[in-house]
């Protein structure tokens, strides 16, 4: 109880804020389609008001603070605005029966989660092989760990494009490409966590092993894969989010027309603020409810396991 | 040494000698060692950290490679008797995974040696009858006590029926009472298995409660300052601690323990 008061209170918080924000960053907009509406400004002219302090003018203008949160394309749109739009795109789409209309968030929102999925497959499994080569071989420990560590320095906003264009020539399109940034973004957490995992056992335990003649092989399967299945899931958690990002991204350059990435890069052309914040809102939305299916999944193997203690 | 015919040697060491190469320079663990345990030998190591007890039950177990001088296990060198599955190792802690059971857990030396599912079954459930674990066996590790968890693992070394049990401080880590209780529980087991049992601890009453015969031990360098035959029955009660000769006996390790200390106390 007193916990979710305090996530309450830390929630209004963050609104209330945001809703104070919406006055200065939207004011002089206001002002301007106020004044060619006939209403009275202070101070008259778009010129002269360019330069002053967007708080002065609230304060000198207070009938106009319920229009900056009103407006059809804010620079910053208030709370409801995003949360009206979302559920005309997502829940009022159902209800019409057009879940997958080009204009329902569901169906960008499928697009990328499709690829997402996709690259994270792909970035997990290739994770998982580069660690247990990693873990197993000093050879690849040297040669291969730099380079995945140098991977993640690049931006991938620069990588992006490219990726895409040698695809292309090559024939790939579609899904693919998108997949394939993605698990270039989750594959990484994936090795760091697993090498870690791989390499949790102590001495104690390696002895032990020795002491029964075990191969390695057989010392990976009955010890070392079970111990690191719980940095397994920490590193699944963060390679999500980090899938879901490289799709978004994998949208950008091409010029996408579907998927959350294409409604981002749609909304800054025409200048949809309120399409860009509810794509931005879905996305967070998603991402937020795979990490938390992760979570659930890793609390049902953990206890499977018996490590949930 | 005993001129009994009958009597065969299962560890055989000679002039062992193991150096470790550390940042601080050489470390001589163990100066000179000879000892012989014989078939059915209940022998405890003790002395002072150090003193390298713990380093050569590993040079027994091959888990350590001397430096210099001989050893044998079964008449084999350490790492042929390790391939051969020649011993079990029990821990100071018992190592059990989290997410086997205690069955599991028990078995899992049968598994990587390749024993059927049939044998496996049969002799888990004679483990556990020695050490007083059964109905356990569906239980996690962290459902159970430390106690009952260093059985279980005293069990997973009894499994496959190594003639050799090599046991480094197994009753460390717990209290005095679970520790008299376990003591006496090893005694039995040892008993009815007739196995050579080589035994690290620092504690002088279960070193005379259990051994047949007391190493002791001194650091720097490691090596044995005194061998001592126990005279006490193979029958022991836990009050035989009282007897006059428990009590002499202690008395004479820790005699032995003080004068190996030498001037560094």
């Amino acid at each position: 109880m007193k916990t979710m008061v305090a996530v309450l209170t830390v929630l209004t918080v963050i609104i209330a804020f945001w809703y104070a924000a919406c006055l200065p960053m939207n004011i002089k907009g206001v002002l301007t389609q106020a004044e060619r509406a006939g209403a009275e400004v202070v101070p008259v002219g778009a010129k002269e008001r360019r330069d002053l302090g967007a708080i002065g003018l609230v304060l000198g203008n207070q009938f106009a603070i319920a229009a900056t949160w009103s407006q059809d394309r804010p620079r910053l749109p208030a709370p409801h605005q995003v949360a009206v739009e979302l559920w005309k795109t997502t829940g009022a789409m159902v209800l019409k029966g057009k879940p997958m209309s080009k204009r329902s968030l569901i169906f960008h929102g499928w697009v990328t989660l499709s690829a997402t999925l996709l690259g994270f497959a792909m970035g997990t499994g290739l994770g998982i092989l580069l660690a247990v080569g990693i873990v197993h071989s000093k050879v690849m420990d040297m040669s291969v760990m730099p380079w995945a560590i140098v991977s993640q320095t690049i931006p991938i906003i620069a990588l992006a494009p490219m990726i895409i264009v040698v695809l292309y020539s090559v024939g790939v399109q579609g899904i693919l490409p998108k997949a394939i940034i993605s698990a270039y973004l989750s594959f990484f957490p994936v090795v760091v966590g697993m090498v870690k995992g791989l390499r949790s056992p102590d001495a104690m335990q390696l002895d032990l092993l020795r002491t029964y003649n075990a191969s390695a092989n057989q010392g990976f399967w009955a010890l070392r894969l079970p111990a690191s299945m719980p940095y397994l899931f920490t590193s699944l958690k963060i390679g999500i989010a980090a899938s879901l990002v490289g799709a978004i991204v994998g949208e950008l350059p091409t010029g996408a027309v579907a998927g959350l990435g294409a409604r981002l890069l749609g909304g800054s052309y025409y200048g949809q603020t309120v399409q860009i914040w509810s794509a931005l809102f879905a996305a967070a939305i998603l991402a937020a409810c795979l990490v938390a299916l992760l979570g659930v999944i890793e609390r049902v193997v953990l206890k499977r396991m018996g490590m949930s203690a | 040494m005993t001129t009994e015919t009958t009597t065969q040697a299962v560890i055989e060491a000679r002039n062992l000698d193991l150096v470790f190469q550390t940042n601080d320079g050489p470390v001589q663990a163990l100066r000179d060692v000879n000892l012989t345990i014989n078939k059915g030998d209940f022998v405890s190591f003790i002395g002072p950290s150090g003193c390298g007890k713990t380093t050569f039950l590993r040079v027994m177990a091959a888990l350590e490679q001397p430096t210099g001088g001989e050893i044998t296990v079964n008449g084999m060198s350490p790492d042929e008797a390790r391939r051969q599955r020649a011993y079990g190792y029990v821990f100071q802690a018992s190592g059990l995974y989290p997410w086997r059971n205690i069955a599991r857990n028990i078995t899992l030396p049968l598994e990587i040696m390749g024993y059927s599912k049939a044998e496996q079954k049969k002799r888990l459930n004679e483990v556990l009858e020695l050490v007083e674990l059964s109905g356990f066996e569906g239980k996690y590790p962290w459902q159970l006590s430390g106690g009952m968890q260093q059985r279980a693992s005293i069990a997973r070394a009894l499994a496959f029926e190594a003639d050799i049990l090599l046991m480094d401080e197994p009753f460390g880590a717990l209290d005095e009472i679970v520790r008299d209780h376990l003591n006496e529980q090893l005694l039995k087991l040892w008993a009815r298995t007739n196995k050579t049992i080589a035994f690290v601890t620092h504690s002088i009453p279960e070193a005379v409660y259990l051994s047949t015969r007391i190493v002791v031990m001194s650091p720097r360098p490691g090596r044995i300052t005194d061998v001592i035959e126990s005279p006490l029955p193979k029958e022991r009660p836990l009050d035989i601690r009282d007897s006059p000769e428990f009590i002499e006996i202690a008395h004479r390790v820790r005699e032995g323990l003080r004068a190996g200390h030498g001037d560094d106390v």
